[in-house]
């Protein structure tokens, strides 16, 4: 029952997440507020982190296999759009690399750039 | 047996799971990157539809059921955050700057590309929340008059490559600060990529999930300025 009780809390979150999602008229997903709501709620305490715990490693852990069915649907979308799929996913790769590279060096740069500072 | 399998609801769910698990015993078996059990169970699932013709739509009525539980695994990403809040705290003028950074770089290049290949404006603007998570990025391209189905098509192939690529890419780029490698993987790469940063260590899998809040929210600001740019 333990990860019964656990999984409810979660789920109690995400259904406030989708409260605020239908309130609010921005293109923001009932999981991003869930998740910017959970961590305040175990930030504040209101949620100790062992009463959720259990729940949320296993549901991170399966998450690899939640992704499936929606990449599966390239299929019915490859049919619908054809050839411009191939540049799609051509595009789709050169930017993940380009985006990887300067978001990590930037990042990379800030963080050695501060530590020589504060150290010299 | 085609219409057995229409009317079943747990054959969707069912054979994703089985093709995950064939994936991983793969993956144990050899050890490469490249056998991804997420890219082999969705390549043996679309050879296994194509072969006995069976719909997208029949499959997906049970997987539904699997992909149901998504919005409560992103809440989750809460739990690394609140773990790793301290660490995160001393470092937030890298994560910013970073996660700025990547942002403009997705954008930009994704304009460059474009124009580069000469694809229409509607393919375009599909194209532009193709680095963040699934559901921001559908309503982002509704939003910005693009077509749907494209943009889930682009965000997961790059969640996937990325899944797969990333650490070949942070070697070749020499990003070894976790901190750094977290961040260049979850703004890259979504939550697909983030699985894999939390693979990798713990820092990084919470920085991870940090960026798809981050750099969602920021693509949501910039991509209406890049819309009007083609």
């Amino acid at each position: 029952m333990e990860y019964v009780f656990q999984f409810s809390i979660i789920l109690l979150v995400t259904f406030v997440g989708e409260i605020l999602h239908a309130l609010i008229p921005l293109p923001i997903p009932a999981g991003i507020y869930g998740l910017v709501l959970m961590f305040v709620c175990l930030k504040t305490g209101m949620i100790p982190l062992e009463k959720i715990r259990k729940s949320a490693n296993f549901l991170l852990d399966a998450m690899p296999v939640m992704f499936i069915g929606p990449c599966v649907g390239f299929m019915a979308i490859y049919r619908e759009q054809g050839i411009a799929i191939l540049y799609i996913a051509l595009i789709s790769i050169l930017t993940t690399v380009v985006v990887m590279a300067i978001t990590g060096r930037t990042a990379q740069f800030v963080i050695r750039h501060g530590r020589g500072g504060k150290n010299g | 047996m085609v219409e057995f399998f229409a009317e079943s609801t747990a054959f969707g769910a069912v054979i994703s799971i089985l093709a995950y698990w064939i994936g991983t015993l793969i993956q144990k078996r050899w050890k490469f990157a490249i056998f991804n059990p997420m890219l082999i169970a969705i390549i043996l699932i679309i050879l296994f539809l194509t072969v006995l013709g069976i719909d997208y739509d029949v499959y997906n009525r049970g997987a539904e059921y699997i992909t149901y539980f998504l919005t409560p695994a992103t809440v989750c990403f809460a739990i690394p955050l609140y773990e790793q809040y301290e660490r995160l705290k001393k470092k937030w003028r890298a994560l910013l700057t970073g996660s700025l950074a990547g942002v403009l770089a997705s954008l930009t290049s994704i304009l460059l590309l474009s124009m580069l290949f000469g694809l229409t404006h509607e393919q375009y603007v599909s194209l532009l929340p193709k680095s963040i998570t699934t559901a921001i990025g559908i309503a982002l391209s509704g939003e910005l008059g693009g077509i749907p189905t494209l943009t889930v098509a682009a965000i997961m192939i790059t969640g996937v490559f990325g899944n797969i690529c990333a650490r070949a890419l942070c070697r070749l780029f020499r990003i070894c600060e976790p901190a750094a490698v977290g961040l260049a993987i979850g703004a890259a790469a979504h939550a697909i990529g983030t699985v894999l940063a939390r693979e990798i260590g713990e820092e990084e899998g919470a920085i991870s999930s940090l960026s798809i809040v981050v750099c969602g929210l920021l693509t949501v600001l910039a991509a209406s300025v890049f819309a009007g740019l083609y």
